[in-house]
């Protein structure tokens, strides 16, 4: 991702932004509300058209538009802050749907996948189950299963713990632990400092659109350099 | 967030982007104007070409008679924008009482509930044209102190009667829409169950049926017509009747149908408008 640019009307979201991810990452991104880290992720996702700069993913620059978003979705999963689960469909249902729809998967075959990456996350019991009827982690654990099921290559995950209850954030992010160490590539947004520090290859702070730092946790989150970083550390800690 | 920086300036490969862009979206306005343009094309060159064209022509699209009934057609078109809007205003008032009492809770509004379903389910059955025919004879030979006799009166009367219910049900399902932690809410801060529907769950209620309501007013707007069958309220499909009736020419009727488009075409679009204004992205957008 290089000189990614995204405004709002007047309102510059993102104002040059360049990183990279490599196989097998995970780049945690770190700022406080409004600093565009939910935009960027949007950006990489096609949700969003950039304004300026490109985005290349598997060496294809996806910023194009002459690229088929759709399919270069089919390939990334998202994860929303408040799960976004299909209400009407059961919680197999969910999972199932890109893989029977997107990439042609037979009923049978998708079900089968389907259940076994709920077993995955630890829900199969839960299968016929409506998303309504679970609590807030699991829903967003069957969102996780939802979006790994198509084997993405990259992982999207906005803000996936901050809707959550403090006493269910923990199996939230024991599955993304569980993942990244099974070598599944991430961009993942949070306030989890702790989480931040066990899992991400690199760090980067995002303030203003822009990247002020970014480096290994021990740096960014250890030993930060810039003064924005440490205010905006010594806030999240407060 | 900071102000926009206004040294920004797109790099050549943003430019060349924005003019791929142009160019597929000049490419795609053009296919759909030449495509457009051919259907519509095909269509008149069956139209006119088939055999019977010619006496269509003239039963139908006479010019001279056109101008010679389209003054007492606009005046009877005029009868009916007032049937629309007296019936209209008095629909809202209907069936917005009939949308609560159904939407009541507790065993105490039994009653209500059970009229107002008992409402809905009857003239929602009736076909309109049925209404009209029962009340607009059977309603002045009532001679019921107090009411008028007149088949305006009677005619209006059945519009309402009939579309309260199926306003009703609009208005219900928006009142049901409101989800009950705003009924929660209001009542927590001490709003009684009238004030609360008053303040919190209408106006919000409101807010999401209007766009269905104006397409039940464009309805209406035709459905007035109806109320020619009566015989003695001239509105612009009588009027037309009595011009064609003059020589058997039926261009009057075209030319009540060209007024009837012009009248809801403009509110077409404003609800397509106010559904935009409301956040339905492209909801019946022309392009």
């Amino acid at each position: 991702m290089s000189g990614v640019r995204k405004a709002f009307g007047s309102n510059v979201v993102l104002d040059g932004v360049d990183f990279t991810v490599n196989r097998g990452e995970c780049v945690v991104l770190i700022g406080a509300s409004g600093s565009g880290k939910s935009t960027l992720l949007r950006c990489a996702n096609l949700l969003e058209t950039v304004d300026d700069g490109v985005i290349t993913f598997e060496g294809e620059d996806i910023t194009d538009p002459r690229v088929n978003g759709d399919e270069v979705r089919s390939r990334m999963g998202l994860v929303f802050q408040s799960y976004n689960l299909f209400p009407h469909l059961t919680v197999l249902g969910n999972v199932t749907l890109a893989l029977r729809k997107v990439h042609g998967v037979a009923a049978a075959e998708a079900e089968q996948r389907g259940l076994a990456m709920l077993d995955r996350v630890g829900l199969a019991e839960k299968a016929r189950a409506r998303p309504d009827d679970l609590s807030g982690g699991q829903q967003q654990r069957v969102a996780i299963a939802r979006a790994l099921v198509t084997n993405p290559r990259l992982m999207l995950l906005d803000e996936v713990t901050s809707a959550l209850d403090p006493e269910l954030v923990g199996e939230v992010l024991d599955l993304l632990s569980d993942l990244k160490s099974e070598g599944v590539t991430m961009v993942l947004n949070t306030h989890e400092m702790g989480f931040a520090r066990d899992v991400a290859d690199t760090v980067c702070f995002l303030h203003d659109g822009v990247i002020h730092e970014s480096g290994t946790p021990a740096q960014v989150i250890g030993d930060p350099q810039q003064e924005r970083t440490r205010a905006f550390l010594s806030r999240i800690r407060a | 967030m900071r102000p926009a920086v206004t040294d920004w300036q797109p790099s050549a490969i943003q430019l060349e982007r924005e003019s791929y862009r142009r160019r597929q979206a000049a490419r795609s306005t053009a296919i759909a104007a030449a495509s457009t343009a051919l259907v519509l094309g095909v269509v008149g060159v069956l139209v006119v070409s088939s055999p019977g064209w010619e006496r269509v022509h003239e039963t139908y699209f006479d010019w001279d008679k056109a101008v010679d009934s389209f003054p007492a057609v606009l005046a009877g078109l005029w009868m009916n924008v007032k049937i629309m809007v007296v019936s209209a205003i008095a629909i809202v008032v209907v069936s917005l009482t009939i949308a609560v009492m159904r939407t009541t809770r507790g065993p105490i509004a039994f009653p209500l509930r059970l009229l107002g379903t008992v409402y809905v389910d009857v003239f929602r059955g009736l076909p309109l044209l049925l209404v009209i025919f029962l009340l607009g004879f059977g309603g002045p030979a009532l001679d019921l102190s107090g009411l008028p006799r007149s088949a305006l009166f009677w005619g209006c009367a059945s519009l309402v009667l009939s579309y309260s219910a199926y306003v009703a049900e609009v208005f219900r399902a928006g009142i049901e829409s409101v989800h009950q932690s705003q009924r929660l809410a209001g009542r927590a801060l001490g709003l009684t169950y009238a004030q609360t529907l008053r303040h919190v769950v209408l106006p919000q209620a409101w807010r999401r049926v209007l766009p269905a309501l104006m397409n039940d007013l464009v309805s209406l707007q035709k459905d007035s017509g109806l109320i020619a069958v009566l015989g003695t309220v001239i509105d612009a499909i009588r009027a037309a009747q009595i011009e064609t009736a003059k020589d058997f020419n039926y261009t009057p009727y075209v030319v009540a149908g060209f007024l009837f488009i012009c009248l809801t075409v403009p509110m077409a679009r404003l609800t397509d408008w106010y559904a935009r204004k409301q956040g339905f992205a492209g909801a019946g957008s022309l392009m």
